[in-house]
């Protein structure tokens, strides 16, 4: 049994099979042969294999969409059989000598490159299908070196370089037990989905995620950050024992405390979830979540290739709203740019993206943009307790911008009688550190404060929260950033606007007291940690009591 | 040796779909079937290679068939493209 060691990035055990999504890099050994009969035997076999298993997909999809839908995989038959890259593979086999693997793999690339160089958009798109057939005779001719596209019918626990965010929006939640990944930190794009998802993630491996075979039988230790591979039995059964204990303690907070609510002082703490999706709300409610303290509604526009249409975001808006009854949702409008990438927004590479055109900036150059999403979510606004968030503010003209805005699709709606929250609460992120420097400032202008402290510490600290290397110096305990929390949080109450915290140091228990402290009213995490930062509340307020 | 053109009707060309319907097709004669367009031709078995030709919506394609077969295959040919492509 080896033991492989990362950065926990989200608490729990899972056990199961590892699946290696490898985007479209595959790494396969080439080796020279001397019995090419028996190298084309192999490629042969698999071929035949892998139009089995296609022809069962096939069949199967057919009884469930219909001939139109299924008929890829028909395709992706044809093109297993067709002659010229068939006969490109046995060429390659022969002439060179090279193991079947490495000719499929070869000869897949090229095919795939004649198809990209295609002058339309459609046939460029059908390289995907090429890379997919050669990824399935692969897995087939070897079952420990192929990776396959990231679906199957078993629950897996997914292993990746890393996972962009529209590759994450597109993975199967119920069937991802855990999310491995070489790099990335706790506040990688696959960390947070995977707490939200309530899922263990070890990140960070580095050059051990090479001991990982697809198909491996491992263990993934999101707490203390190992990963272990084919444990043996007594290993398995005390994981085992560990995951039994933490669902009953879970489930013995969530008895105890589901429906409290947390008072200091005379003052409710509102404890509320992040979401990305509508379908996040659930979650957020089993949970028992008071209100939702950030709605990423940059989800709603990755992951696919067109923008959203307003009523398509009204709709997702409205779930959300009408799911949550009377408990307030903020709605942050899109933070689009940085790492969140929209390819069809065809955004210019930027040589610093996080100090880029991204989010409002974005808002207030685009404002067609902007005015559908404040449409959309104004038109939901009727039908549930809704606040509205600009992110990555820096001065005051902005949030006037921004209102400006609102108030004239507000006069809009008005006109056409279409129904809204006239009385919409309106307030912005704390983000960088200019907001936090102008908060006295910045607090008149609007409704409330959330503090996002993932950003707020990158540019506080200078320090990238992407980059591995520095994720020591990355640390949302830095003086540095809690004197820029505790400024926005005095402005707030000075002011009489209420303040939270949505970042992921809302969760950090050795920050509770500081928070407590400050009077902060309202903390935000991911669904999974609802509960036990109640409990956490719910202790430091006793302890406090205790100590008067 | 039997020759006819036709003019592509689908409105995304012989994409994926229509162009696996196609070989398909021409699996099932026995003469020789290739297809032309734009001064390019592609032996109309292989898949990879018809969706090569690239073929859009308005192309004029002609199809060469030769075999012993060849009346039967080239009406075969017609009726499909005609209901399919």
């Amino acid at each position: 049994m080896k033991k492989l060691h990362g950065i926990g990035t989200s608490d729990g055990v899972a056990i199961g099979r590892l699946m290696l999504y490898q985007n479209d890099k595959l790494s396969i050994e080439k080796h020279y042969i001397e019995n090419t009969e028996n190298e084309l035997a192999r490629f042969k076999a698999a071929q035949k294999q892998a139009e089995g298993a296609l022809n069962e997909i096939y069949l199967k999809l057919l009884k469930q969409v219909g001939e139109k839908d299924s008929m890829i995989f028909q395709i992706h038959i044809m093109m297993l059989q067709d002659e010229d890259f068939t006969e490109a593979i046995q060429e390659k086999i022969v002439k060179e000598q090279v193991n079947a693997e490495f000719a499929v793999w070869e000869t897949g690339q090229e095919f795939a490159e004649q198809f990209a160089q295609m002058d339309s958009e459609y046939m460029r798109g059908r390289k995907t299908d090429v890379i997919d057939i050669s990824r399935r005779l692969i897995q087939c001719l070897n079952k420990s070196t192929a990776a396959g596209p990231v679906n199957s019918e078993e629950p897996f626990i997914l292993a990746a370089e890393d996972l962009t965010p529209s590759e994450t929006v597109k993975l199967d939640q119920s069937k991802v037990l855990a999310i491995v990944t070489r790099v990335g930190s706790r506040t990688s794009h696959s960390a947070i989905l995977s707490r939200t998802m309530g899922i263990p993630a070890v990140a960070g491996l580095e050059d051990s995620f090479e001991k990982l075979k697809d198909g491996m039988f491992v263990i993934v230790d999101g707490t203390s950050g190992e990963v272990l591979l084919e444990p043996d039995k007594a290993t398995q059964e005390n994981y085992e024992k560990r995951q039994t204990e933490s669902i009953n303690s879970k489930n013995k907070l969530k008895q105890s405390l589901g429906n409290t609510t947390i008072m200091h002082n005379g003052r409710t703490i509102e404890v509320n979830a992040n979401i990305g999706h509508p379908g996040d709300v659930q979650s957020a409610l089993e949970n028992g979540a008071d209100g939702i303290g950030l709605f990423r509604s940059e989800f709603l526009y990755m992951g696919r290739d067109s923008l959203p249409t307003e009523d398509e975001q009204f709709e997702a808006y409205r779930q959300v709203l009408k799911k949550m009854g009377k408990k307030p949702v903020i709605v942050r409008t899109f933070d689009i740019g940085a790492d969140k990438k929209v390819p069809y927004l065809h955004l210019p590479e930027e040589e610093n993206p996080a100090l880029g055109y991204r989010a409002i900036r974005i808002c207030l150059d685009q404002t067609d943009l902007f005015r559908t999403q404040l449409r959309a979510l104004l038109r939901a606004s009727a039908f549930g307790n809704l606040k509205i968030m600009f992110p990555m503010i820096i001065s005051t003209e902005e949030i006037r911008t921004a209102k400006a805005i609102l108030e004239d699709i507000k006069s809009d709606l008005s006109a056409k009688n279409i129904a809204f929250d006239t009385a919409v609460k309106v307030g912005i992120m704390i983000e960088t550190p200019a907001a936090a420097v102008l908060s006295s400032e910045l607090a008149k202008e609007c409704d409330f404060f959330s503090i996002g402290t993932n950003d707020l510490t990158q540019y506080t600290l200078a320090a990238d929260r992407m980059n591995g290397k520095i994720s020591k110096l990355y640390n949302q305990r830095n003086p540095a950033v809690l004197k820029m929390i505790e400024m926005a949080a005095q402005s707030a109450h000075q002011a009489g606007i209420p303040v939270g915290i949505c970042g992921e140091s809302a969760a950090d228990p050795a920050l509770t007291e500081f928070y407590l402290k400050l009077g902060i009213d309202e903390l935000s995490v991911v669904s999974p940690s609802v509960l036990s930062l109640k409990s956490a509340l719910q202790q430091a307020i006793q302890s406090e009591s205790g100590k008067d | 040796m039997k020759e006819f053109t036709y003019q592509i009707k689908d409105a995304d060309g012989l994409h994926a779909r229509p162009a696996g319907l196609l070989v398909k097709c021409v699996k099932e004669c026995s003469s020789n079937i290739t297809l032309s367009v734009n001064g390019k031709s592609a032996d109309a078995k292989r898949l990879f290679a018809v969706m090569g030709l690239c073929v859009k919506q308005n192309d004029l394609v002609t199809f060469t068939v030769e075999g012993p077969e060849e009346n039967a295959d080239c009406a075969k040919l017609k009726e499909f493209c005609e209901a399919n492509i």
